[in-house]
């Protein structure tokens, strides 16, 4: 017995336990059949070929994942994407900007080169984008806190800082 | 992971008889309710928690924060962690809640962990978390390495021959400070859980955390009205000086009356296989001038029948100079 609920549909082969789900990522409305099992992680990369989030640890320690539902940013790695089937508008590091135009916050990543291999980076920029919005305090200090979810293993971390106090002055914030 | 049905209610009606289709709702449950999925996803990745079918209960409408006529804070089980730490009335009326919520975890973590997520996650002992270990909360009967192994983060209160896990949460302190009641629904009603009754020593059966029955729905968790003019705080001592679990934690609050202390409440984390709280701690502290010598004394109560394990004996002293200090931070 499976009792999809209203946002997610069975598929009609009884032994099939795949879900087809609706996603808004990007602002794009995305119908994908997946098995219940799968993250948002995992549909983003290898369903939908978003492969700019970043797959680290997968246990919601690392911070690569990370992704914007309704604004707020989240581990994708964490989150079943069924759950979020008719939910949330999702944003991507795909979504925030193109190589011609750059969100700021990329721009201010590129000119303090805030990354040494660049994994952790798509991840970096969608979690400083989001502190844009949170009660993060004007000092060092308070981003290093803010950017603590975020791990770096080439150790970038003062160029990221730098970059999001850039972004965060040229953006008109503390 | 292991394959398992995933189910969408829209009523807490469908989540009980979902729930109550299991026969635990400790470890090893069939049926899991899934709302942040902080800990739960996590678990099942490491085959932790492997269970049949997963009620997705984020839409049931229980995610508010408000205060109610008589006073009390009411937070809804599905509410963000960011959100009742960043919510006004937390940050004014509780504020170790508000601070003891932002010591833990990550933004984005906090942004998706919920109040009956953090209430109920699971020890971080590296023994229960690998299933090529022997666990006695995870496989009962299987035995605990962790008293033999590495065990520094672990407890040193409550615990027993059969289990040492501490309970990670930060929350879950804070909120035992301040009185919190569990708001359940289950197949026979609804009922109220002190926090401070909610789980259960290890014994030797520490693979029964709470008393949570198959089927049981946490709705919301009140927390009474602070005394006037109350003032708390809370403070966490750890390895890193962000996103790392407590080696040790104090949320304390107290009133002042002729500067002396009218009433004093307070918990540990980090040091117990529960949220840790000794009234008889707190009451020498009544009708005492605050000075280190009486919040010394009361921490010497708290720590009272503490059983260091081999790596973690340091603990002792650091939770009872936690208690001083936070204690000295609301008096000052």
């Amino acid at each position: 017995m499976t009792n999809s609920g209203e946002n997610t549909e069975a598929t009609e082969d009884p032994d099939d336990t795949r879900l087809t789900v609706t996603l808004k990522v990007n602002g794009q409305e995305c119908v994908v059949s997946i098995d219940p099992r799968v993250t948002l992680l995992d549909c983003l990369r290898e369903v939908l070929h978003l492969t700019g989030t970043k797959k680290g640890c997968d246990h919601g320690q690392c911070g690569a994942c990370t992704v914007h539902i309704d604004g707020r940013r989240v581990n994708s790695c964490l989150a079943l994407a069924a759950v979020h089937g008719g939910g949330g508008e999702i944003i991507t590091i795909e979504g925030l900007g193109t190589p011609g135009n750059l969100h700021p916050m990329q721009r201010a990543f590129l000119e303090n080169d805030a990354y040494q291999c660049g994994y952790c980076t798509s991840g970096q920029i969608m979690s400083a984008v989001a502190l844009l919005r949170e009660p993060c305090g004007a000092s060092d200090d308070d981003v290093r806190e803010f950017m603590s979810g975020n791990i770096c293993r080439c150790g970038a971390y003062p160029n990221i800082v730098r970059a999001i106090q850039q972004a965060r002055r040229a953006l008109g914030g503390s | 992971m292991r394959v398992f049905d995933f189910v969408q209610v829209s009523d807490a009606p469908a989540a009980i008889a979902a729930g109550a289709a299991s026969p635990t709702a400790q470890q090893g449950a069939s049926v899991r309710f899934l709302a942040g999925g902080t800990t739960l996803v996590d678990l099942m990745k490491l085959n932790v928690e492997y269970p049949d079918r997963v009620v997705d209960i984020s839409r049931l409408g229980l995610d508010g924060v408000a205060t109610l006529a008589n006073g009390d804070l009411s937070v809804g089980a599905t509410a963000r962690n960011s959100d009742l730490a960043h919510h006004p009335q937390v940050r004014e009326r509780y504020a170790a809640l508000s601070q003891a919520i932002l010591a833990g975890a990550s933004t984005q973590l906090r942004n998706a962990a919920t109040t009956a997520g953090n209430l109920l996650q699971r020890t971080r002992c590296m023994y229960f978390r690998d299933t090529a270990s022997a666990c006695n909360k995870r496989r009962p009967g299987s035995g605990c390495p962790a008293i033999t192994g590495t065990n520094r983060m672990l407890a040193i209160l409550g615990t027993s021959d059969a289990c040492i896990a501490a309970h990670p949460s930060d929350m879950a302190v804070a909120m035992m400070a301040y009185d919190a009641v569990v708001h359940v629904q289950g197949t026979s009603g609804a009922r109220q859980i002190p926090l401070s009754d909610l789980y259960v020593p290890p014994g030797n059966r520490p693979n029964i955390e709470t008393v949570l029955t198959p089927g049981d729905l946490v709705t919301h968790v009140t927390l009474p009205a602070p005394l006037a003019g109350e003032r708390s705080a809370y403070l966490k001592l750890r390895d890193r000086a962000s996103y790392e679990f407590a080696l040790v934690s104090a949320a304390v609050a107290v009133t002042l009356a002729d500067d002396k202390i009218a009433s004093a409440r307070f918990a540990l984390g980090g040091v117990g296989t529960r949220p840790w709280r000794v009234r008889d701690a707190e009451r020498t502290l009544a009708g005492q001038a605050p000075s280190d010598t009486v919040f010394r004394a009361a921490a010497d109560i708290c720590l009272q029948g503490a059983r260091p394990q081999s790596q973690n004996g340091f603990k002792v002293e650091l939770a009872k100079r936690c208690i001083v200090h936070a204690f000295k931070q609301v008096t000052r």
